[in-house]
């Protein structure tokens, strides 16, 4: 026994470069696109923290015939699409490959992602790109030799920026399809993201009084977008995290469901993140462990419920936005439905957001997923006739996501959906709309990256 | 007055309704994926037929979806027309079962509505019956005409075309009836599009059935109505269902020139995605041709010919090929043609004009093989066979004595191999998603009026060659009839489709992504690659050079010559039949079912003059020689034993039920025992069968999952109807037991939480006691005290005390069963050992014991004189391994640590077992593989699915043999 080990121990084919700690001030680190607000502030918060990161923006062909030559072509497609992403990005020539580094994330479940790492490297290995060492983002303690640490000051701050992330992706959604003037909405990401990049740089933003002051802003600045409320179809997107966020990974979805004239509600990233917390306490009340590991969970969903309850505070003062549901909420929805116990891939977390969607009728959902995605097939496609049998009237859709399905044959399925959908308003219209916004200035008045203009709130 | 225009993927249709909603015109016609100007034509003549120039207009159906947004027309969803029609002109039906072009749809309109369309990677669907019915060389109505005379059903892969063909094509090479194929094609299509699309919910009530394909085939009515139980209807214009709604719903009306103006100005946008051109001028395409015209064999003359000769014989697929060679090697005569559908005739026919063109033909060999290699042998009385590989590897090797690599592309299969040494060092064989591209081409061209190599030329020069993904022949298929509608030319979807067959063969069968890995001197032929465009995309995706033989489609034919020249004594006579014999040649065919075993093979049996027959469809020698299968060295079997060993045992407190499937295929022995112990009487679902999986069919939520797991809801429907089960016991494990070999001791996330999608989808468990709590196995002691908490929910009086002598019981059983399972490994690996057989671990998981999942592979093996053992009897004799992946599944864990072991003997061989749909095997089999080359081993993988080709099988292992020098 002990010789097999020593023989492939020694094996070339199991050796990979490390991120070592001085790689920290020589390399630059690339990290794969999926949500373009939150990883844009996660991109500042690095760089404050020291590390030299980029956020890819590469997509097109290339990165999809990237991802089919070096990734088996029966791996989920969004592990074909990170790869390809960044195999594609080394291949650009833009980068020094001695000193250039990858990160990606790792989540350490039963769910096959947890090996996109090793996936990344045996394709880095066959493109010629053995050289590239690769960082693991992840809060399950793999990869614990890496050079690149988690801290939790750090941690602290990667958070923050998912918090507002959620929190300007959940607003823009809801008023972008009723903008009096196109972009506004927008705009106002863009402006609250520069602006917060400029706190993250000074070492600001994430304190949780800074994060109240900010989210009360930010909330304000939204409410005073000029908007005139019309009946449109609502669709929630759940899913798989990558295919249900990347609009690579999705082709374009919210894009399309804006341009039929949708309501888009995508349930945030903070929801992922907790589910992964849950997930440990629950662990250990079904199987058995550590107490002093439970409380430890207890005490971080603490920590997370605090700044919720800030932002859904913040955010409630203004009768014109919707906050988004605590998580304890949302997690009540999956009672009944589905086991807590359910953790691998989306697990309980995608049926409670599809139950949570439902129960604040939003009855048009689209479950996208990769192709084959194994989670899904359970939490996904699994429980919709469950769904469907607490509230008859949900119009769920799952679209299945590849590199050769064709968008047509997808947009048509979401098309059917839509036409269900817009009958079904067109017979019970909602309640007269309300229009809001109508003191505040115009928008012009939310300056651009970097403009000093007068900022809506004081830091 | 309204018009509605469906336009769908391969017809379109128009409707005209006057104001008070009748119908003044109709009209269907295919379009040739001409869709805009069709649609134009369409447009005008109504315009000046009917209507004038205003009238009220919107369009529905798959293909005009982006021509009504491009051109600002109003669009109505096809399958919401398809309700919005039934509900005014039928309102009393409940389900509405619709087949188009290439979509299925059902819709259920009353109880609760729900519309529902086919995934991507479905094909019940009406291009999936012509592909079929070409395969039989039929048109659609004459399939129908033939499926009304079928006396016996096939099982055929309903999962999607590509492997129905694989499923279709070996039962015509084996002489199956076409009017049984026909009428199993029907059915398939008809599980397809139940199993597919009802998933759990069912259709009763008014039936009504709509689009072209039940429309026009009353066999395919018929089967729908025998499948589902009811006599539902085929209404007055089910063909225009999709147009009457459009034209119902449709309120905004239209200046019809304008529309026409606008569809005409639409065609002309050309926006799809590309690739590069194959060729960017003439005198590279002039000095591509002039390096390949040199790639020639010797020939001579037959009607000089002295001597004796060598004859091949490939009976391929799709075509049927043979050679005639001399002592030197030299071809002398040769023959290509389509196989349609029966090789039989076809090569009688070569061998009498052989034999009228020399009638003095001294035949020394005579050697057959491909697909048809038994039946032809058998049939003209041939000296051997050979499989494929090998003649391929032969004939390539002769060409090109020092080549590295070998790439054989045929109609349906895709064959490469790694030369080192002059000896097959790897092979890599497509898998059913890869097949059928080569034929594909041919299709394909013919379909659109060309003859391939008209086809292939148009594509040399296209200039912007359409990207049509390289998933399979399906996915191709709806990427090119979408690369039509945007515009693409012939000339570019030629190219295209070139270069996703060479993308398809590199990135999915060789998994190579660079030239390295391939070798300097590679050969490429099979008749695909007579298609220059394909050669030369091939070339310029790897950036190589290879030789292609002038013979590129004849190398099978040619190298079962040369392999029978080589095996022939000197002075041997063949024993084929000679002139006379041909003459009175008969041939006919049988169909029965053989009882020999659990199986069921459908047997096909070939009768000839003269009392020679053959046999094909078995699994193992039973039916043929009615011999033993080899069972006391194969594993499989008496794992299956063990199992069966696990018996009721009368308890007070009553009947459990547990579902044979997943990972109760190894649990079982814990679980029984531990509930036996508690006074339990433990029953089981038992063995799997096609019947039970139907039963199950209609539950299934997901189509894309693994097989195993299907199969679970036709046990759990078993257990809910049999008699006096108070409950079902089926928990969700997140973890497996620990074996302290990888990071962690995952389940797979389908193993894991099965027990909830059963929950939620299996209407049967109404009412009855399903426990399907998460269970933690992999900490005892925590089990222990868990456990009767759990218990307590579902039963009184289960004491904590009874439940940890029960659990220290069931931990026991469990330890001895796997004891039992290694002990076994041993002695199997010493008896092969004295009787010098070669062992193959047959690795894979536990629930592929099950034959309706295995379809028999492990009886296959031990038929070719091996003996199998099992993954977990070697695994521990190799322990935890390193890999290069996160090794964190229990299960797989195992193939990593006996690939490790298999690495350290000689005389053992891996065969790695992949359920269609696995998704955690992308990642297994590329480390299996990669520990097994690193040690120079042949890594074969069979994947398998609900139906399983065993053909392509056992060619597989044929393959593995010879190349392991058996």
């Amino acid at each position: 026994m002990s010789q097999t080990q020593q023989q492939t121990a020694a094996s070339p084919r199991l050796d990979y470069p490390k991120f070592t700690r001085e790689m920290r001030v020589t390399h630059k680190i690339l990290i794969p696109q999926m949500l373009p607000i939150h990883f844009s502030l996660i991109e500042k918060v690095l760089r404050q923290e020291g590390y030299d990161v980029e956020v890819l923006k590469n997509d097109g062909p290339s990165v999809v015939q990237t991802g089919l030559k070096y990734v088996h072509n029966d791996t989920c497609y969004p592990a074909l699409l990170v790869i390809g992403q960044m195999i594609d990005a080394l291949n650009s020539g833009k980068y020094d490959l001695e000193h250039t580094a990858l990160m990606i994330t790792q989540t350490g479940g039963g769910c096959r992602a947890s090996n996109y790492i090793h996936l990344l490297r045996k394709a880095l290995k066959k493109a010629g790109y053995g050289q590239v060492p690769v960082v693991s983002l992840n809060f399950s303690g793999l990869e614990k030799d890496s050079g690149f640490q988690l801290t939790l000051p750090l941690i602290e701050k990667v958070l923050g920026a998912v918090f507002y992330g959620d929190m300007l992706m959940l607003l823009s959604n809801q008023l972008r399809p009723y903008e009096d003037r196109r972009g506004d909405a927008d705009r106002l990401v863009n402006y609250w993201v520069a602006m917060l990049s400029d706190q993250f740089a000074t070492g600001h933003g994430c304190s949780k009084r800074e994060m109240a002051r900010n989210f009360d802003a930010i909330a304000k600045t939204f409410a005073d977008l000029h908007v005139t409320r019309t009946p449109k179809v609502k669709v929630g997107v759940v899913g798989e995290i990558y295919i249900k966020y990347s609009p690579l990974g999705n082709n374009q979805l919210e894009r399309f469901l804006a341009g039929e004239d949708c309501e888009v509600n995508v349930p945030g990233l903070l929801g992922f993140v907790l589910y992964c917390v849950v997930n440990g306490a629950e662990t250990i009340d079904l199987y058995g462990g550590s107490r002093a590991a439970k409380s430890v969970y207890k005490l971080v969903m603490e920590y997370f419920a605090r700044r919720e309850r800030m932002m859904i505070a913040a955010i409630s003062k203004y009768p014109g936005l919707t906050p988004p549901p605590l998580f304890s909420a949302t997690m009540k929805c999956a009672d009944g439905i589905i086991g807590y116990g359910n953790k691998m891939g989306e697990g309980w977390l995608l049926t409670a957001e599809m139950m949570e969607l439902e129960q604040h009728g939003v009855d048009n959902i689209i479950c996208a997923q990769p192709f084959g995605c194994l989670p899904n097939h359970i939490c996904g496609k699994g429980m919709m006739n469950r769904i469907r049998s607490v509230y008859p009237d949900a119009n769920i859709v799952a679209i299945d996501y590849d590199p050769s399905a064709t968008r047509v044959n997808q947009e048509n399925r979401i098309k059917l959906m839509l036409s269900v959908a817009r009958e079904r308003l067109d017979q019970n219209p909602p309640p007269a709309p309300k229009s809001h916004g109508a003191a505040a200035p115009a928008a012009d008045r939310y300056a651009p990256f970097g403009n000093p203009a007068p900022a809506p709130a004081k830091i | 007055m309204k018009i509605g225009l469906d336009i769908g993927s391969t017809t379109i249709k128009c409707v005209v309704l006057d104001k008070n909603d009748a119908i003044v015109y109709q009209s269907y016609e295919r379009h040739f994926s001409h869709i805009v100007s069709k649609a134009a034509e369409v447009l005008r003549r109504i315009e000046s037929e009917v209507t004038g120039r205003h009238a009220v207009l919107a369009i529905s159906g798959s293909a005009g979806m982006g021509l009504a947004d491009a051109c600002g027309l109003p669009f109505v969803q096809e399958v919401f027309a398809t309700r919005v029609a039934a509900q005014k002109l039928s309102p009393a039906t409940d389900v509405i079962i619709e087949l188009g072009g290439e979509d299925a749809k059902i819709l259920f309109l009353t109880g609760g509505m729900d519309v529902r369309m086919n995934g991507s990677c479905a094909g019940g669907t009406g291009a999936f019956i012509d592909q079929m019915a070409t395969l039989l060389k039929l048109t659609p109505e004459q399939m129908n005409e033939a499926a009304l005379q079928s006396e016996k059903l096939y099982t055929i892969a309903s999962r999607c075309g590509v492997f129905a063909k694989s499923d279709v094509q070996p039962l015509l090479n084996q002489g199956a009836r076409k009017e049984d194929v026909a009428a199993s094609i029907f059915a398939a299509v008809v599980n397809q599009t139940i199993g597919g699309l009802a998933q759990g919910r069912p259709i009763e009530g008014n039936v009504m059935y709509l689009g072209g394909p039940i429309t026009f085939l009353s066999k395919l009515k018929a089967s729908f109505d025998d499948a589902l139980g009811v006599c539902g209807v085929l209404p007055e214009n089910s063909l225009y269902y999709v147009a009457l709604g459009a034209a119902f719903y449709s309120d905004e009306a239209f200046d019809l020139e304008d529309v026409t103006a606008s569809l005409e100005n639409y065609s002309a946008t050309a926006d799809y995605a590309t690739s590069d051109p194959l060729f960017r001028t003439a005198e590279e395409y002039a000095a591509f041709a002039a390096r390949h015209a040199k790639a020639t064999v010797p020939r001579g003359e037959l009607a000089q010919a002295d001597g004796p000769v060598h004859i091949g014989i490939d009976a391929g697929s799709t075509t049927v090929k043979a050679a005639v060679i001399d002592g030197q090697g030299r071809l002398l005569y040769s023959s290509y043609q389509p196989n349609s559908g029966n090789p039989v005739p076809i090569i009688r026919a070569v061998l009498l004009e052989l034999y009228q063109q020399r009638p003095d033909l001294q035949v020394a060999s005579a050697t057959a093989t491909g697909y048809g290699e038994e039946i032809v042998k058998n049939a003209f009385s041939l000296d051997c066979g050979v499989v494929e590989t090998v003649a391929h590897f032969t004939a390539a090797k002769h060409f090109m004595p020092d080549v590295d690599f070998v790439i054989d592309i045929g109609g349906q299969d895709m064959k490469c191999f790694k030369v080192e040494h002059g000896a097959i060092s790897d092979i890599y064989l497509n898998e059913a998603c890869s097949s059928g591209c080569g034929s594909f081409l041919q299709t394909f061209a013919n379909a659109l009026g060309y003859e391939v190599p008209e086809f292939a030329r148009l594509g040399l020069f296209a200039d912007r060659p359409a990207d049509l993904g390289s998933r399979c022949t399906v996915f191709m298929n709806s990427s090119v009839k979408q690369a039509q509608k945007d515009g693409a030319s012939v000339e570019n979807i030629s190219a295209g489709l070139s270069i996703s067959v060479v993308k398809n063969a590199l990135y999915k069968v060789i998994r190579a992504s660079s030239p390295e890995e391939l070798g300097r001197r590679i050969v490429v032929q099979g008749g695909t690659f007579y298609n220059e465009a394909v050669l030369r995309a091939f070339e310029k995706e790897m950036g190589v050079e290879v030789v292609r033989p002038d013979i590129a489609g004849l190398m099978g034919a040619f190298g079962a010559a040369l392999h029978g020249r080589a095996k022939a004594a000197p002075g041997a006579r063949s024993g084929l039949l000679d002139a006379a014999a041909l003459q009175n040649f008969s041939h006919e065919v049988k169909a029965v079912t053989c009882n020999g075993c659990g199986n069921h093979c459908q047997l096909t049996v070939n009768l000839f003059d003269g009392g020679r027959r053959f046999i094909s469809g078995n699994r193992c020698e039973k039916p043929v020689a009615g011999g033993k299968s080899g069972g006391e060295l194969n594993m499989f079997e008496y794992k299956r034993g063990l199992l069966e060993a696990y018996r009721p045992v009368p308890g007070p407190r009553g009947r459990l039920g547990l579902p044979l499937g997943l990972n109760l295929y190894e649990l079982l022995p814990f679980w029984h025992t531990f509930f036996t112990q508690l006074g339990f009487e433990v029953v089981t679902s038992g063995a799997s069968s096609r019947e039970l999986y139907l039963a199950g069919q209609g539950t299934i939520p997901s189509d894309t999952v693994c097989f195993p797991a299907k199969l679970l809801h036709g046990h759990i429907d078993r257990l809910c109807r049999m008699e006096g089960v108070d409950a079902i016991f089926y928990p969700c494990l997140t973890y497996n037991v620990n074996e302290g070999m990888g990071d962690n001791c995952y389940n797979c996330p389908v193993v894991a939480y099965y027990p909830e999608v059963v929950a939620a989808n299996c209407r049967c468990l109404a009412g009855k006691k399903f426990i399907y709590d998460y269970i933690g196995i992999h900490r005892p002691r925590d089990f222990m005290a868990k456990m009767p908490v759990i218990l307590a929910k579902y039963f009184d009086r289960i004491t904590a005390g009874e439940v940890r002598r029960a659990a220290k019981a069931a931990y026991a059983e469990y330890e001895a069963h796997m004891q039992r399972i290694r002990a076994e490994g041993a002695r199997v690996i010493g008896t092969a050992r004295a009787q010098g057989r070669p062992i193959v671990v047959l690795s894979g998981r536990p629930y592929h014991l099950d034959p309706e999942v295995n379809h028999g592979i492990d009886k296959l093996i031990c038929s070719q004189g091996a003996a199998l053992v099992s993954e977990d009897s070697v695994a521990h004799l190799a322990g935890r391994q390193q890999v290069g992946v996160l090794n964190q599944w229990t299960y797989h864990s195992r193939l990593y640590a006996a690939a490790a072991y298999v690495t350290t003997q000689p005389d053992m061989e891996l065969v790695q077992l992949v359920s269609f749909g696995c998704g955690v095997d992308a990642i297994t089999t590329d480390e299996v593989k990669a520990i097994l080359q690193e040690k120079g081993k042949i890594y074969t993988q069979i994947k398998i699915d609900e139906i399983t080709n065993l053909g392509a099988v056992n060619i597989r292992l044929r393959s593995l043999f010879a190349a392991i020098g058996r």
